[in-house]
């Protein structure tokens, strides 16, 4: 078993807009392209020109339709979905080895490859199922939040954030700390209502998703559209006072 | 604890170019690691994307990396369709090319046929069809969004698409119709989140909820084919209530234009005009008729002048005739839209509070064409977008054209807030050529294939009444059809009609799969022959990079790079990459050489036009002018100091738009980030059509030669020309049987009419609609081959609205039975609710040959994705009045793929999808059996 820290100094986290995301799935193939180049083993694809393709990515987008039980339209939510950084881990604290873990500075949950034996306890501990042992080398991947990007001193700064935010065409990814009430994204989230995801299974994730907008729906707009009435000349009668005005 | 590098140094140079999974043409930064390709990302000075890439582009490593790329040159061995190939030299294959196309250059050059698909070098590909003589060239426009194009350039001078955008960063209400995965992908992406984020609404107008539609703050679940309905509806409430831009009528449009309404005179439906031929208004003070752009005219927008013998009236009054008809009020359009009259009327009032209440205003002091001075620009900030949803049907050339009335009543286009051109655009017709066809044997073809027809004289007919192209654009039948018809282009040729022809020349158009309809057809007539043994089509000459469906079909693979092995250029003379406030192109260059033994297709054109000798690619002597395309791309000129590329002209780079050929021109590029750009300037930036400023400075860049202001065409006069013909005016008159056809489909005022196949099939048996969707990580993507989209999207079930799928039983794990007029197919199925009732719809372009694209003939997209194609036909069902009918738009020829009907019948659990066309081998080969990209860099 493994332990996880009392407290971490940061909490680098995602906030996910689901009032902006379109589901097309750019952070997907943006996070397999960084992440298969990158912190330790590739993200490797079994059959990938076959019959039945299956690979290691460590972010998904999902898409769910909801029909509304008021009778307004149906729609859909495209929800991106990868390892939340969970304050209270359970995939680090059932780890055999120690592998799994939680970092002291910045709260990102790693996995060591060089410990991980692939048992898949914590693939199995994770109620997201945010993590996927990768076929080909055996060990357990998963979000690293690009740890080898943020702190990148070979990268401009600009780019030292997850590739996943970066490639985003919508801009419905942000990347920061959340435990600084004044950073953007908490204010991000206080100002949107961000939540959590399945808080009832206590595991505190830092990644925090805003939900739908709402719209205050108005009708004062209605009378702007009444037709020009005919005591006044009806449609001919407006068009020629309003003609004599420019 | 945990061993890996914090600080990865992840690259050894980066390489600057354009990315190539779609039109959309963003910057990328290639990071090359060991001479290889490492990691792409988006280029953040890029003005396209800003840094953003999408999911095809930063999957563009698997699209370098494919098995699926063609290695060689091959020659067909088996019988067309097999795949039976052998490898050849690339002289031994441009001789044989030469040898086909040099003796009919000789007697009959028309029997060359040259068709690219998503083509981005159509200047280049079009002048060499040209330079060779045969009238038969066209990329897929007409296959794909011709009606947009058409309407837009007719209307106002431009479109959606490339030709422009909603102003981003002013625009507080947004009307997106039929716009799935589109033209631009990324901008639009990127706009949407910038919308949301201060706060200004969406409106998705759609039949199916995905994508932007599921982000939009509203969705109208409209029915497919009534859009334009809708939007004529929209238009009758604005102008009954009186909240439409008078003003901007006035200064900007042909509004108050004069129209000849004697049904005895020549000139019916034409505008009044004076003896110097300008068009004619009538001062409602000196009630004068006088030219339209009098100083200090008060221009009356009613009622009808006698000038001479005849009498006219304005155009205005044509429109309120139309449009206050009670036939567009709400309640009479609801039940045909699918739209709730209460919704309308709703849309209507936030169009009017958002354009009339919420007036955009920026402090720039600009002068007009008429040489008064505005010290503001002051815009309405209602915009909208429009692609294919709205376009691919029979009526979708008058629908882009009701929805360019929309934008032009409220005085939003090219205002802050509404609807901006990117240069080159805005361009009038008069601004673009007239299509030619004038064939001599040896000789180049007398100007440019496509153009945009003023009138009847202008059409591709002989005084047999044959057509003179092999697709029969620019016909009675589709006059104004300025992008070809592609899809009309195999059937013609194998039924020898209007003439047979001996080559077909492809270029990525996967014309024997998913770019055609009717696709199991299609594949007979590529193999269907002669009685003699031959093909009815002699020769099929196809150049792709990958082993698409097509390859299987061609006798003769000349095989292209990679987007990351070539030179390009996205060029001002074809479809650039500008922004409004931006005239910008771009280059590609090859980041790697290829590792086989393959070549820009672009750079083999030269070679064997070289072969072929033709005019302007080679000099006196006989020799190349160009060595290949990169050459060209330099020193090419189309008029005096104006070539491919805009940016670092001239001896020492330092001119913009015009200047002598600069022979470090690419080097410029590449250490610009493979990009040039000319800001406009900000009293330029708005009202180009009619802006003094922006028009002078259009002319120092070299995108027109003067000043060209222009006024928006509410009604247009070439469409009265065809109107009046089929009425029986004038000398060129067209067959009887299309007379009828004309006169209703070239109304010369936006109309709405129901979409063909509404007309001809029983709509109880076929009750519903069937619409296909891009995928945003697979749009434009040739994407099959790609081992991580197609994990995304490796099949595709048919989508079935909730009602449907309940009343007939259908259970998870169904499939369907899809039934049109015309054919049946057999496909995966799945309910969904956020969905137009009356509408089935799918993912396009998903289903696969088996053993096409180096996959396994077992694979899931051959298996269990299919394609929509198979059920349309490129003709209509008959009339019953013994002719077949083109499954077009009769104004521009658009492939009218969303006008299918059908059914669906429960067909319970299957294990592939029928039609099950038999396998194609694959020429190289299949991929491996595990991936694990960047092994090597492991440390």
């Amino acid at each position: 078993m493994t332990s996880l820290p009392q407290s971490t100094e940061k909490s680098l986290g995602l906030v996910i807009d689901l009032d902006t995301c379109v589901g097309c799935h750019a952070c997907v193939t943006a996070c397999k392209e960084w992440n298969t180049n990158g912190y330790g083993a590739p993200l490797s694809d079994q059959d990938p020109y076959g019959a039945d393709p299956v690979g290691t990515f460590l972010n998904r987008v999902h898409s769910y339709e909801y029909v509304p039980e008021d009778g307004s339209a149906p729609g859909v939510v495209h929800f991106p979905k990868s390892c939340l950084h969970c304050a209270d881990a359970p995939c680090v604290t059932v780890c055999p080895t120690g592998a799994s873990l939680k970092r002291e500075e910045d709260g990102i949950v790693l996995v060591n490859e060089d410990d991980c034996i692939g048992c898949g306890l914590c693939a199995w501990a994770c109620p997201y199922g945010a993590r996927e042992l990768d076929a080909s080398a055996g060990v357990m991947k998963k979000c690293t939040l690009c740890v080898d990007r943020i702190y990148n001193v070979n990268l401009p700064e600009e780019d030292r954030q997850p590739a996943c935010v970066r490639t985003c065409p919508a801009g419905a990814r942000h990347f920061g700390d959340l435990s600084d009430p004044e950073s953007d994204v908490s204010k991000l989230v206080t100002a949107r209502g961000g939540f959590d995801l399945m808080p009832e299974q206590e595991t505190r994730p830092v990644n925090k998703y805003l939900p739908p907008r709402t719209r205050e729906e108005t009708d004062i707009l209605a009378p702007l559209l009444d037709p020009v009435p005919e005591a006044q000349g009806g449609f001919l009668g407006w068009l020629d006072r309003t003609l004599s005005k420019i | 604890m945990n061993h890996f590098d914090p600080n990865p140094k992840i690259s050894d140079e980066v390489r600057k170019s354009t990315c190539y999974m779609c039109a959309c043409r963003c910057g990328i930064d290639v990071h090359m690691k060991d001479g290889k390709v490492r990691h792409i990302e988006g280029n953040r000075d890029h003005p396209v994307n800003r840094g953003v890439l999408c999911a095809k582009g930063s999957s563009g490593i698997m699209q370098h990396l494919s098995p699926a790329r063609l290695r060689a040159p091959m020659k067909r061995t088996g019988p067309r369709g097999s795949g039976e190939f052998k490898e050849i030299s690339w002289d031994e294959a441009l001789t044989l090319a030469t040898e086909w196309l040099a003796p009919i250059r000789e007697k009959h050059p028309e029997k060359l046929a040259f068709f690219t698909g998503r083509d981005q070098s159509q200047s280049f590909t079009g002048w060499w069809t040209q330079q060779y003589g045969t009238p038969n060239y066209a990329a897929h426009g007409g296959f794909c969004s011709v009606n947009m194009a058409a309407a837009g350039i007719y209307t106002m001078g431009g479109s959606f698409w490339e030709f422009g955008t909603p102003d981003w960063e002013h625009t507080k209400l947004l009307m997106i119709f039929g716009v799935a995965e589109d033209h631009d992908s990324n901008p639009i992406k990127m706009g949407l989140g910038q919308l949301k984020g201060r706060g200004a609404k969406v409106i998705g107008v759609n039949p199916v909820r995905t994508g932007y539609n599921a982000i939009a703050d509203e969705w109208v679940s409209i029915t497919p084919g009534t859009d334009g309905l809708y939007i004529l509806s929209l238009v009758h409430v604005l102008m009954a209530s009186g909240k439409i831009d008078l003003d901007y009528l006035l200064r900007y449009t042909n509004a108050a234009h004069l129209v000849d309404r004697d049904p005895k005179s020549p000139n019916y439906g034409l505008f009044m005009r004076d003896e110097e031929g300008r068009e004619l208004i009538f001062d409602r003070e000196t009630h004068r008729a006088v030219p339209w752009d009098t100083p200090d005219a008060k221009p009356s927008l009613h009622g009808a002048v006698n000038i001479g013998p005849t009498h006219a009236v304005p155009v205005f009054q044509l429109m309120a005739g139309e449009y206050l008809d009670a036939k567009y009020a709400p309640e009479a359009v609801a039940e045909t839209c699918g739209v709730s009259a209460e919704s309308i009327r709703k849309t209507a009032a936030e169009l009017a509070q958002v354009a009339f209440e919420q007036t955009v205003t920026l402090d720039r002091p600009w002068t007009d064409f008429r040489g008064i001075k505005h010290d503001k620009m002051v815009g309405r900030p209602v915009s909208f977008h429009a692609m294919r949803g709205i376009s691919a049907h029979s009526n979708g050339f008058q629908t882009c054209r009701s929805l360019h009335l929309l934008q032009i009543i409220l005085g939003s286009v090219e205002t802050p807030g509404g609807f901006r051109f990117k240069p080159p655009y805005p361009r009038p017709v008069e601004g673009h050529p007239k299509p030619h066809f004038k064939v001599t044997p040896g000789l180049p073809l007398d100007g440019p294939h496509l153009g945009y027809p003023r009138g009847p004289e202008d059409l591709g007919v002989n005084e047999d009444g044959t057509a003179k192209r092999i697709d029969k654009a620019f016909t009675w039948e589709n006059p104004m059809s300025a992008h070809g018809m592609m899809h009309m282009v195999i059937a013609n040729a194998v039924a020898g009609d209007p003439y047979e022809i001996d080559t077909l020349f492809l270029y990525m158009a996967n014309m024997a799969w998913n770019s055609s309809m009717n696709t199991a057809q299609v594949m007979d007539m590529l193999t269907a022959k002669r009685d003699d043994g031959e093909y009815k089509i002699p020769h099929i000459i196809y150049s792709d990079a990958y082993s698409s469906e097509t390859v299987a079909f061609a006798d003769l693979i000349l095989p292209d790079t990679t987007y990351l092995e070539r030179h390009d250029c996205i060029s001002i003379l074809d479809r650039p990459i500008g922004e409004p406030d931006l005239m910008a192109d771009a280059i590609r260059w090859p980041v790697v050489e290829p590792d086989r033994n393959v070549r820009g297709f672009q750079s083999v054109l030269i070679d064997l036009g070289v072969r072929l000798g033709l005019p302007g690619m080679v000099d006196a002597e006989g020799d190349a002018v160009y060595k290949d395309y990169a050459d060209y791309i330099v020193n090419h000129q189309r008029r005096a100091g104006v070539g491919p590329l805009a940016g670092f002209r001239g001896l020492d780079g330092d001119s913009d738009g015009r200047g002598e050929p600069n022979p470090d021109q690419i080097d410029a590029y590449i250490k610009n980030g493979g990009f040039w750009g000319a800001h406009v300037p900000e009293e330029a930036s708005y009202f180009k059509p009619w802006n003094e400023g922006y028009q002078n400075w259009a002319v120092e860049r070299g995108l027109c030669d003067k000043p060209a202001p222009y006024l928006f065409q509410l009604y247009v006069e070439p469409m009265a020309k065809f109107q009046n013909a089929a009425e029986g005016r004038g000398d060129h008159q067209p067959p009887d049987n299309v007379r009828e056809q004309l006169k209703q489909a070239m109304s010369p005022i936006p109309i709405w009419y129901p979409p063909f196949e509404d007309d001809l099939v029983d709509n109880g048996d076929y009750p519903l609609h069937a619409v296909t969707q891009r995928p945003a990580a697979m749009y434009h993507s040739w994407g099959t081959q790609n081992a991580w989209l197609r994990q995304i999207h490796g099949e595709n079930p048919l989508y079935i609205p909730g009602e449907i799928w309940d009343s007939q039983g259908f259970e998870d794990g169904d499939w369907a039975h899809v039934i049109s007029a015309h054919g049946k197919i057999t496909v995966p199925a799945a309910r969904m609710d956020a969905l137009n009732p009356n509408t089935v719809w799918t993912w396009n372009a998903i289903g696969k040959r088996g053993g096409a694209w180096a996959l396994d003939p077992d694979a899931p997209e051959a298996k269990r994705g299919f394609l929509l194609n198979h059920l349309i036909s490129e003709l209509l069902p008959p009339k019953g009045d013994g002719l077949r009918w083109s499954n077009s738009d009769p104004v521009t020829g658009q492939a009218a793929w969303y006008d299918l009907r059908v059914r669906v019948e429960r067909a319970g659990p299957q294990k592939r999808t029928a039609p099950d066309i038999s396998d194609q081998k694959s020429p190289v080969g299949y991929g491996p059996d595990v991936l694990r990209q960047g092994e090597e860099w492991l440390k």
